[in-house]
């Protein structure tokens, strides 16, 4: 009777961990939302906006003040009913592009986006004239030895000219 | 053919240098400001404790070229520009508005600039710290040159130096001045 119970209580205690564990975060109990579709919105929008101190991570990885500044901010305009863009394009008028840690594609990034895809094509073509290349020196060669390499090869093989063993 | 081949990496590497070289003296942290040349953000902040003058966005529309500049008792660099300020405030001939950033305590502000001294017209104290993201503010000190119609002109980020006191600011001033 007091077996599966016990057993109940250690198999809760080994899931825990698990159930109460997320990943480490710099966002503060007292900063989430109480609507759990809104705190999503905001932990959404937290991970493309990137912390002016530290530069490299986002707002939602940072413990810096001002990112703390930003998820607060964030989230009172969710509650106040702005779309997800409207936030983000909050943030850009105020800090610019650069906050975005996805930089948009616009006239100023159209080298950013399509230098990968040029320097693709340049390596395919490089690639591809290789080969081209080779094949033409391999088909430019004849398929048989010449007599030089014949009487070498011969001699490597220990065969001597009349092509018996010694 | 085989020689203008050879020649590639040769040209690729002397553009990837003059690429570096044109920045080298660039400091990758500064983030340009998409404020410049659009009007100062709408902002009403209280006064220091004992003072009667806050600071709003009303003050920089007065017709007359004016600095912002950004500081907090907390912040060692302000501490260390502190001195140019003065100075910019004796030379420049505009009026210079504090906006005392994020203290933890509104005394600390009023102790800071009694041990040091106040060039300024008048401070607006911004607890929260939201009239400086209105301003794009992200590390104090910042200062903001500000034309007679209230529109930001400039904008400096970090401590200011002698070189760029000298170099920059009263220069960019003088030139709104006109």
């Amino acid at each position: 009777m007091r077996k599966p119970f016990l057993a109940f209580i250690c198999l809760m205690g080994l899931a825990m961990p698990l159930a109460i564990s997320s990943p480490a975060l710099a966002v503060n109990p007292d900063e989430m939302l109480s609507n759990p579709v809104l705190e999503e919105r905001a932990r959404d929008i937290s991970q493309e906006l990137r912390c002016l101190v530290c530069q490299n991570q986002s707002i939602d990885d940072s413990d810096a003040e001002l990112a703390h500044d930003l998820r607060v901010l964030v989230r009172e305009r969710l509650v106040a009913g702005d779309t997800n863009e409207e936030v983000i394009d909050y943030i850009v008028a105020r800090y610019g592009d650069y906050v975005l840690l996805n930089p948009p594609l616009k006239p100023e990034t159209y080298v950013l986006w399509a230098s990968p895809i040029v320097l693709a094509i340049l390596a395919l073509l490089a690639v591809a004239a290789f080969y081209r290349r080779k094949q033409r020196e391999a088909a430019a060669k004849p398929d048989t030895l010449s007599s030089d390499e014949e009487t070498r090869l011969n001699e490597i093989l220990g065969k001597s000219e009349n092509g018996g063993s010694k | 053919m085989r020689l203008s081949l050879a020649i590639i990496p040769l040209v690729l590497f002397a553009a990837l240098a003059g690429v570096f070289l044109l920045n080298i003296d660039k400091d990758s942290s500064v983030v340009p400001s998409v404020l410049i040349d659009k009007p100062a953000p709408d902002f009403s902040l209280p006064p220091l404790p004992g003072a009667d003058k806050g600071l709003s966005r009303a003050d920089l529309t007065k017709g007359e070229v004016s600095v912002l500049n950004v500081f907090a008792s907390w912040c060692i660099p302000c501490r260390a520009e502190h001195p140019l300020i003065k100075r910019m405030s004796r030379e420049a001939g505009v009026p210079i508005y504090g906006l005392n950033y994020k203290e933890k305590d509104p005394q600390d502000g009023v102790k800071w600039l009694e041990e040091l001294g106040n060039p300024y017209q008048a401070v607006g104290m911004d607890l929260s710290g939201r009239t400086g993201i209105d301003f794009g503010v992200y590390g104090v000190p910042e200062t903001f040159i500000i034309d007679g119609q209230g529109n930001i002109k400039y904008k400096h980020v970090g401590p200011i130096s002698t070189e760029v006191l000298e170099n920059v600011l009263l220069p960019k001033i003088a030139e709104l001045k006109g």
